[in-house]
């Protein structure tokens, strides 16, 4: 039985023209879900049918976009846990952190403690999916990955490792079908209280010395960062010396 | 002996001029006085003369006290300086810190929120305490001075390695057991974002992320992908990005253990397998962990790019390497290359032209392998070796090729307590 993938979009913000667009996290998790269901993959999205950018995802060769219609003040959450829950999903893909709104990235650990599913974090590829368990790279820093096994159903969140979205075809996203259906009227009450303006650069960390003594303010000045130089070995063997470089390697965990 | 130099001005005004009705006095009292023999004869006392200078060597002062530097009064070992100790007895709250500790070892980060829960818990004010909530295993040494009132370390097989549920079910526990004003995490992928966002859900708060500029009424945090500031309440929890506040420096604090009792954990449902084996060469340059660099030094082409494969490095490249074509340019790393981050970085017949060091500066621990032991590289390494570059590359993959083989039975173990 193929399992049912769902993939929450939403709409991103191109990051210097501020245009909207596909949310570059969000269409990687439709490549994913691509991936895994083809064209069974369900694309949900809360909010406008009217919204330009929905088209830009149905581009991807979607044949049609789920939509819970709602106002932009309305609480998401609400109507997609609903959703959720209705369709019986198995995998549910979302981008880490929104690119527009308040971008808490919260969204998918609401819906997993709502829905009492696990969530797995920062995805680069869902490698295999076995029974009720599926093989989960995460992304890690420094490229590195991570493989853990969950059970399904579970909730991810996509990782800007994953691969990238492909190309978006303009004229199949227009004739894709935009299936409304109607989504919840709770108002984000918390959100009324914030004042929202636009990013001040943040200012730099100057260096601050913190010195007592004029002779202390001058070494502090003048001092190289780097301090005496290390080990020499000039004289040992080659052997000798590739067990020294190794032993390092192996205290610095780079060899493992 | 205190380092603190007490100067008499009027004494050392009166030891420069000699025409000074006192002048004789004070100078041989400077010289250790003058003292005559039985016979009436002057008596000079040899180890009196002089002063030991900071260098443990005796000086004597040929001036006879005319020069205005002070003289033999400074004590020759610097004294440590003990900065004050910050107590708090039995707090009514705490700011709950929950540190990233990054190989073992508190980051910068880590340390800029333990500052600014010090600055939240002086604007509230009562008697409230910072604890730093640490899991799996800790080599800091030096919590004291990063400012760590009380310190819960959260220790167990079910927390090594990647167990975010674990975690978040005993920081839950914390949230019962104690009374806790804030919590505050580091908004990073080392984990501190994912484990505040698990908490946030469980605790049914909201919390407030990308956070930089928090006082007790106000949080300033970013959205929409950094572009907007949005100002707001401050929530219960925190995900605080880097240099929200500065870092502790000039107190000492208890880092008193505290403990958490009876943390039952369920099964988990994500399982971890341990880190994958990655390509390091698909890994980007900028982030890589461990470089091998080869330079004008590298004659034998195909042993480098097998030693890079053996040791599981990401290659670079001097400039020179990559003008010659032997290297991509993409793989030149310097100032008009890659400015590299690595923990280890192996420079490989690099003379370490300034150009070239630019790009290492965030370098940890650098490795040079060289035949010229003067050249500019082996004074920025940690460890040198002076020798041939293919004699000594085909020793370390010999090596490392031995290890590997050896251990590949407790590989699997490692790798789950690796990170
Ligand atoms: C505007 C400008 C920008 C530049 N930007 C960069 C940059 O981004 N990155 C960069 O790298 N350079 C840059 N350079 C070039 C830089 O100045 C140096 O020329 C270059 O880094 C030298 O490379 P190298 O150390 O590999 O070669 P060399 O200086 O020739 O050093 C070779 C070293 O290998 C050693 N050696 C020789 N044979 C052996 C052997 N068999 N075994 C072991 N060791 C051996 C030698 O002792 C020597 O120390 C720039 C220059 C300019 C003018």
């Amino acid at each position: 039985m193929p399992h049912k993938v769902i993939s929450l979009i939403s709409v991103g913000r191109h990051p210097q023209s501020g245009r909207s667009r596909r949310a570059d996290q969000d269409s990687r998790a439709v490549e994913l879900g691509l991936k895994l269901a083809g064209t069974d993959l369900d694309v949900v999205h809360a909010g406008s049918s009217q919204e330009p950018v929905l088209r830009q995802y149905a581009g991807m060769g979607l044949p049609k976009v789920t939509v819970l219609e709602q106002d932009e003040s309305a609480d998401a959450l609400v109507s997609i846990a609903d959703y959720l829950k209705s369709e019986k999903a198995d995998i549910v893909l979302t981008g880490v952190r929104a690119e527009s709104g308040e971008s808490s990235g919260m969204t998918p650990y609401i819906l997993s403690e709502q829905l009492g599913w696990p969530i797995v974090a920062r995805v680069a590829d869902i490698v295999e999916i076995k029974g009720d368990e599926a093989q989960v790279l995460l992304a890690l820093p420094r490229g590195q990955r991570r493989q853990v096994t969950v059970k399904l159903p579970f909730i991810a969140s996509i990782d800007n490792a994953a691969e990238a979205a492909r190309q978006s075809a303009f004229g199949p996203g227009l004739r894709a079908k935009m299936d409304s259906q109607n989504g919840s009227t709770v108002e984000d009450s918390v959100r009324v209280d914030w004042s929202e303006a636009p990013a001040k650069a943040r200012p730099k960390r100057l260096k601050i010395v913190k010195a007592k003594t004029a002779a202390d303010r001058f070494k502090a000045a003048t001092a190289k960062p780097q301090g005496g130089s290390g080990k020499v070995m000039k004289n040992e063997s080659a052997q000798e010396q590739a067990q020294a470089i190794f032993d390092l390697l192996i205290e610095e965990k780079v060899i493992r | 002996m205190s380092d603190i130099i007490r100067r008499d001005p009027r004494a050392e005004w009166i030891i420069r001029n000699r025409l000074h009705p006192l002048h004789d006095q004070y100078a041989n009292q400077e010289e250790g006085g003058e003292v005559r023999g039985p016979s009436g004869l002057l008596r000079k006392f040899p180890h009196k003369v002089g002063f030991i200078g900071p260098n443990g060597i005796k000086r004597i002062d040929r001036l006879k006290g005319n020069s205005s530097a002070p003289k033999g009064k400074r004590s020759s070992a610097a004294q440590e300086v003990q900065l004050p100790l910050h107590k708090v007895d039995s707090p009514e709250y705490y700011i709950m810190v929950v540190a990233d500790l990054v190989g073992g070892r508190l980051t910068g980060h880590d340390k800029d929120i333990l500052g600014l829960a010090h600055k939240l818990i002086a604007e509230r004010g009562g008697n409230g305490a910072v604890v730093a909530v640490c899991f799996g295993e800790v080599k800091e040494e030096h919590f004291d001075t990063a400012g760590v009132d009380r310190l819960l370390h959260i220790d167990g097989e079910a927390f090594e390695g990647y167990s975010p549920e674990a975690r978040v079910q005993a920081l839950a526990q914390v949230e019962a057991q104690y009374p806790v004003k804030q919590w505050l995490f580091p908004d990073s992928i080392h984990g501190g974002c994912d484990l505040a966002s698990r908490l946030a859900a469980r605790l049914g708060e909201r919390p407030a992320t990308q956070a930089w500029q928090v006082n007790v009424e106000q949080t300033v945090s970013r959205g929409a992908s950094a572009s907007l500031d949005i100002t707001r309440k401050t929530p219960k929890i925190l995900m605080l990005l880097e240099e929200c506040a500065d870092a502790i420096d000039e107190t000492r604090h208890e880092a008193t253990p505290i403990t958490l009792d009876g943390v039952s954990v369920t099964a988990p449902t994500i399982q971890d397998q341990g880190l994958m084996d990655v390509d390091p060469n698909a890994i980007p340059m900028a982030e890589a962990e461990f470089i091998l660099s080869a330079g004008n030094g590298i004659h034998n082409w195909d042993q480098f790019h097998d030693a890079a494969k053996v040791l599981g490095a990401t290659e670079g490249a001097s400039r020179v390497a990559v003008d010659d074509g032997f290297m991509p340019r993409s793989r030149q790393v310097g100032a008009t290359g890659t400015w590299v981050t690595a923990r280890v970085y192996i420079a490989v017949g690099i003379s370490g032209a300034i150009q070239h060091m630019q790009g290492i500066g965030q370098v940890d621990k650098v490795v040079a392998i060289n035949t010229d032991a003067g050249c500019d590289m082996v004074k920025r390494a940690a460890l040198s070796v002076i020798g041939d570059s293919e004699e000594i590359l085909g020793e370390l993959m010999k090596l490392t090729a031995e290890h590997k083989s050896t251990s590949v039975s407790d590989q699997a173990e490692e790798d789950s307590h690796a990170a």
